[in-house]
């Protein structure tokens, strides 16, 4: 519409002067008259009773305000699932409670037992130590094999087995069938190892209840405020909605562990109107990795069915999910909705049959980060496929081709309907980025140096842009997700936009600035984003699965539309002119074929100014809102290519090449887009080499709770990626825009790993393929 | 963190006096290990002696062909003195290799050496060289000093005042980084020394260690091919998530290799 040219740039983002000078308000910036500062006390142990929790010493502590526990908040409700998953024999999941401080057991280390309020944060530290808690320890269930086994100790009375569903997905006696007849099936057995995922910026909630109007606010480092205070009021306080504002303001990163409604939110808003002060709490780091809900963590038994030329006939998984010690909100959806959807990847594979168990442990809840559950899928179905073209002796590139979905829309045997794609395209312009041509020369080179060079592909696919909203309820979701968006054109023409998207470091504020400045003609720096505030925003279902354009984005653009036809009709009016008559263009309302022609914001001044106005059949005023509810998923794809060499004395691991082609269709900002491909990737290069959280598997103490033991990716780590993108538009929102956001963390690990067993001439390297986790590989090999 | 008393004395004897006074008293360096675990609430000293307002602990000297540098030396100094770098360039190399920029800016070569980690850097470069850790009370022969996992010939309240270095012949150090912390898993000085060649392993075991075997085969002949096939054994070596002990022995051989390659 507007040609200001502003899609496809990329611009600088407008946040970072902010950021980048140290301006920003995180919830730890947020100071209240009043303010007390709160520590949880946790538990120690994996799995106990609690035989007392005596907090006498700690209430008389100084400066100390308010002690609580789950005795007194026993009238509070447990923490919701927003994903009901019901069982192949048609029972639903179980859905044990999970009090928000722990009641009669503790289930993690970490679990919450008291909260302890005082005037400063150190009093409420050493106040913390007072309490005394009377534990009776108990076996913990820890790893997923083994929690499942009968007789291992049971987290929750009424999951038998520790099993919170058993749940199966497609034709099983088509795939058996398949399976009988196939000449070939390529059989992998492993872990996708469980990931912390250490955002910059610690979770942190400050809470304050005001008398005045018996309301409450809450600051909080959170994803998505409207799904927040929607769960936080209606399942678990029982407040009325409107008397709660939820406030996510600037947020240093979330990957997905910030979208969830937190014990800590509650006990910090419910105590606030008990000290009738307000509370803040910020997680220590040591925190961070005992509480915040960590992803991926499978077990798993794949197998491919092939015909003699490397058809994929059928596909058969079975996965042991851990769900960690409770349900946390969106747990139960992950590794069975957003994963076995996935299975088919890019493939014609005609049958696919995936059943998923939901397991109880006890360890830190798991869901959704970055990529949720879709990472997992593709790792499933990309290690599959090249060791099929290794069992089957032909070019990995090869047999994808020969599997390729080549018409669209395509309805997969996993019940998504692709709408679009160019899968060839893709792989061979990442087959020339990569220089595969060159790799046997490569190859030659290391072997002189003593080193063992291995390529790996990796072909994935998401369904990103959540969701058709009928689609997720048919399947379990119990919110809506849709989204919202409020165009304010001030009367100097000026803009405001009002977005339920959450930006924690994706950029909206310029993205969505481009889109509106370049639809109304009008320059970027005329237009504002603000977003993460209830008391602010008409409604919002927040920021995870690469949904803020592709949803968020199309709420804007239906609210503009909104504004452009209202501004034809005042420019109809004030020219004399037909309304079908009105064009407009380049920032100008004007009279089709003549050159008669007004401003936008003359436009916007008259509506606010209406004294030549049509009053008797508009409302003055320019300001418009939409709600967007998508029709199908977006699918973006790519193709990544890896080039590893190892050092075969040592198991060391360098990446020497990493080649990456994503689809996305559209693209606003290429820089912005190109900042998120390298984050992903980075993600995904520290699940393959050196991110995995490990709990003693006696105990359940978390071995890997300080960055001395949890290896995350540094940029040394990582090689200078070659990036490309191939466009196939999405057809079925306005931008054509399928998001990026996960794209890297869900492609990579499979290239990575399939680069390592390569090198290696081995069959399975665990992940994450640290030095000595290689160097045994080498080692059991010889 | 708990709270305690803070004392920044001008002098090494105020400072010895004020660490004295109080058994839980203890000396700041650079408090990239100790103020860590005091916020950790790992430690809780009654009196921080904050050592960094003593001009004596601080500086570097050449000293006959070798180096003495001050307890108080950051870890960065070491690695930029054109003295160090002149004398012992694998000792700056070492220096370089600490942590990260912000530790190497603080942390101190004291420091390194009281806290004893069986991680850290420095002692293998002063079992390795064969240094003299000198003391407000005496001067400690390297092979006296390190006596297992944190503990030192350090007594109650003794202040390390400098290392003498003896200058090698030639001398390396090549490490193998913890993937998470970056500390060595296996660190391996070895040095060609007057008293003839010296092996000194960091990361591997509960302290510092020297391997006489492959010393006395590079005493034969100091090459790779020397130390390639002298394997220690893993018995009493650390085992952990990153790294059991077969692996840590057989990185100690390979360590020692490229160290000797290393030292040219
Ligand atoms: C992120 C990080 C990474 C690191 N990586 C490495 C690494 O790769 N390799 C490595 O070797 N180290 C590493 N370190 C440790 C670092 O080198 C520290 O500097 C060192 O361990 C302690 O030195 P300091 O001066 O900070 O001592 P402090 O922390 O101040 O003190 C440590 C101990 O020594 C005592 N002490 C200090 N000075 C004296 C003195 N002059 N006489 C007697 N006692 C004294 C203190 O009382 C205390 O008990 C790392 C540290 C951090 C935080």
């Amino acid at each position: 519409m507007g040609d200001m040219n502003l899609i496809g740039a990329s611009v600088k983002r407008k946040e970072d002067y902010r950021f980048l000078t140290g301006a920003g308000t995180y919830t730890d910036d947020v100071v209240l008259p009043q303010q007390t500062y709160a520590v949880f006390v946790r538990s120690p142990h994996a799995h106990a009773k609690l035989r007392a929790v005596r907090t006498d010493a700690a209430k008389k502590a100084p400066g100390v305000v308010g002690v609580f526990t789950g005795a007194d908040t026993a009238a509070v409700g447990g923490l919701p699932c927003g994903w009901l998953i019901t069982s192949k024999d048609g029972t639903p999941m179980k859905e044990p409670a999970h009090p928000i401080l722990a009641k009669e057991k503790v289930r993690h280390v970490g679990d919450p037992v008291a909260i302890v309020i005082a005037e400063t944060y150190a009093q409420a530290r050493d106040a913390a130590e007072l309490v005394d808690v009377d534990y009776e320890v108990l076996p913990a269930a820890v790893d997923v094999r083994d929690a499942v086994k009968p007789g291992a100790p049971a987290v929750h009375a009424e999951a038998p087995d520790n099993k919170c569903y058993v749940w199966g997905h497609g034709d099983a006696a088509a795939v058996d069938k398949a399976f009988k007849a196939a000449h070939h099936v390529t059989k992998l057995e492993f872990a996708n190892n469980r990931l912390i995922p250490n955002a910059i910026e610690p979770r942190a909630a400050n809470a304050v209840y005001s008398r005045a109007d018996d309301s409450y606010t809450l600051y909080v480092a959170n994803q998505n405020p409207h799904v927040e205070r929607l769960l936080m009021t209606a399942f678990v306080l029982g407040l009325p909605e409107h008397k709660v504002r939820v406030v996510a303001p600037d947020v240093g990163g979330g990957f997905g562990s910030k979208i969830f409604l937190y014990a800590e939110d509650v006990v910090l808003t419910w105590a606030s109107k008990q000290v009738n002060r307000p509370v803040k709490w910020t997680a220590e780091r040591s925190e961070s990795f005992m509480t915040d809900a960590h992803g991926r963590d499978h077990y798993t038994v794949a197998e491919l069915a092939l015909d003699k030329d490397g058809r994929f006939l059928a596909m058969r998984v079975h996965t042991l999910a851990n769900l960690g010690a409770y349900l946390s909100t969106f747990a139960s959806s992950v590794p069975t909705i957003l994963y076995a959807t996935l299975l088919a990847g890019q493939y014609t594979t005609p049958a696919i049959y995936a059943e998923v168990t939901g397991v109880f442990t006890n360890t830190t809840p798991v869901d959704a980060y970055r990529g949720a559950g879709r990472p997992e899928a593709t790792y499933v179905v990309e290690r599959l496929v090249e060791t099929a073209a290794r069992d089957l002796k032909m070019d990995p590139a090869e047999i994808r081709r020969r599997n390729f979905i080549r018409s669209f829309p395509y309805a997969t045997p996993v019940g998504l309907t692709y709408d679009t794609g160019n899968y060839e395209k893709t792989l061979d312009a990442v087959l020339k980025l990569a220089d595969v041509a060159g790799y046997a020369k490569r190859k030659e080179e290391s072997a002189k140096k003593g080193l063992l060079r291995g390529i790996g592909y990796s072909c994935y696919i998401e369904a990103c842009g959540l969701a058709p909203s009928n689609i997720a309820g048919a399947l379990g979701a119990r919110a809506g997700l849709f989204e919202a968006g409020e165009v304010r054109v001030h009367p100097t023409g000026k803009v405001t936009i009002f977005t339920g998207s959450h930006s924690h470091g994706q950029g909206h504020e310029t993205t969505f600035a481009q889109v509106v400045a370049d639809r109304l003609g009008i320059p970027i720096e005329d237009v504002d984003i603000q977003h993460g505030d209830t008391g602010k925003i008409l409604f919002g279902m927040g920021t995870y699965g690469s949904r803020s354009l592709a949803v968020g984005g199309t709420a804007i653009v239906k609210a503009l539309d909104k504004v452009v036809n209202k501004g034809k009709k005042i420019a109809a009016h004030l020219m004399e002119a037909a309304e079908a008559d009105i064009e407009f263009k380049n920032g100008f309302f004007q009279v089709a074929g003549t050159d008669k022609k007004k401003a936008f914001a003359e436009i916007a001044l008259t509506a606010y100014v209406p004294h030549n106005y049509p009053l008797d059949k508009l409302e003055p005023g320019l300001n418009e809102n939409a709600f967007y509810d998508p029709t199908n998923f977006t699918y973006p794809a790519g193709s990544y290519v890896c080039e590893v060499e190892v050092d075969p004395e040592t198991g060391v691991v360098r990446i020497d090449r990493f080649s990456a082609v994503d689809d996305f269709g559209n693209i606003v900002n290429p820089m912005i887009v190109e900042g998120q491909v390298h984050g992903g990737l980075a993600q995904g290069i520290g699940q393959a080499l050196l991110e995995g959280c490990r709990y003693d598997p006696e105990t359940g103490q978390l071995l890997t709770g300080t960055y001395q033991d949890y290896a995350m990716p540094r940029a040394d780590d990582l090689p200078a990626y070659q990036v490309g993108t191939e466009k196939t538009p999405c057809t079925h929102n306005p931008l054509g825009v399928k998001g990026c956001g996960e794209a890297g963390a869900i492609g990579s690990p499979a290239a990575v790993m399939n680069a390592i067993t390569d090198a290696l001439g081995v069959r399975d390297v665990p992940m994450p393929a640290t030095p000595q986790t290689v160097w045994r590989a080498i080692q059991a090999k010889r | 963190m708990y709270q305690f008393n803070y004392h920044k004395p001008a002098s090494l004897a105020d400072a010895a006096a004020a660490l004295a006074k109080n058994p839980d008293a203890k000396a700041l360096g650079g408090g990239q290990s100790l103020i860590a675990s005091m916020k950790l609430r790992l430690s809780q000293p009654s009196d921080l002696v904050d050592l960094s307002g003593i001009a004596e602990l601080r500086g570097i000297k050449a000293d006959g062909g070798g180096v003495t540098i001050g307890a108080m030396t950051r870890h960065a100094e070491v690695a930029a003195s054109a003295e160090v770098k002149k004398a012992i360039p694998a000792l700056a190399a070492l220096a370089a290799g600490i942590g990260d920029r912000m530790v190497r800016n603080m942390g101190t070569l004291g420091g390194s050496l009281a806290n004893n980690d069986p991680a850290a850097d420095y002692p293998a470069a002063v079992l390795g060289l064969g240094a003299t850790v000198n003391t407000n009370k005496r001067k400690i022969p390297a092979d006296q000093f390190f006596k297992g996992m944190y503990e030192t010939a350090l007594e109650a309240g003794e202040i390390i005042t400098s290392v003498t270095f003896p200058a090698p012949k030639k001398a390396a150090y090549v490490k193998f980084r913890n993937p998470a912390s970056r500390y060595a898993l296996v660190g391996v000085f070895v040095a060609d020394t007057a008293g003839g060649p010296r092996v000194a392993v960091t990361g591997a075991g509960p302290g510092v260690f020297r391997v006489p075997e492959m010393e006395k085969a590079l005493a034969a002949k100091f090459s790779p091919e020397s130390v390639a096939g002298v394997k220690v054994k893993a018995d009493g070596l650390n085992s952990d998530l990153h790294a059991s002990a077969e692996y840590r022995a057989h990185l100690v051989t390979v360590m020692a290799k490229r160290a000797v390659a290393a030292a040219g």
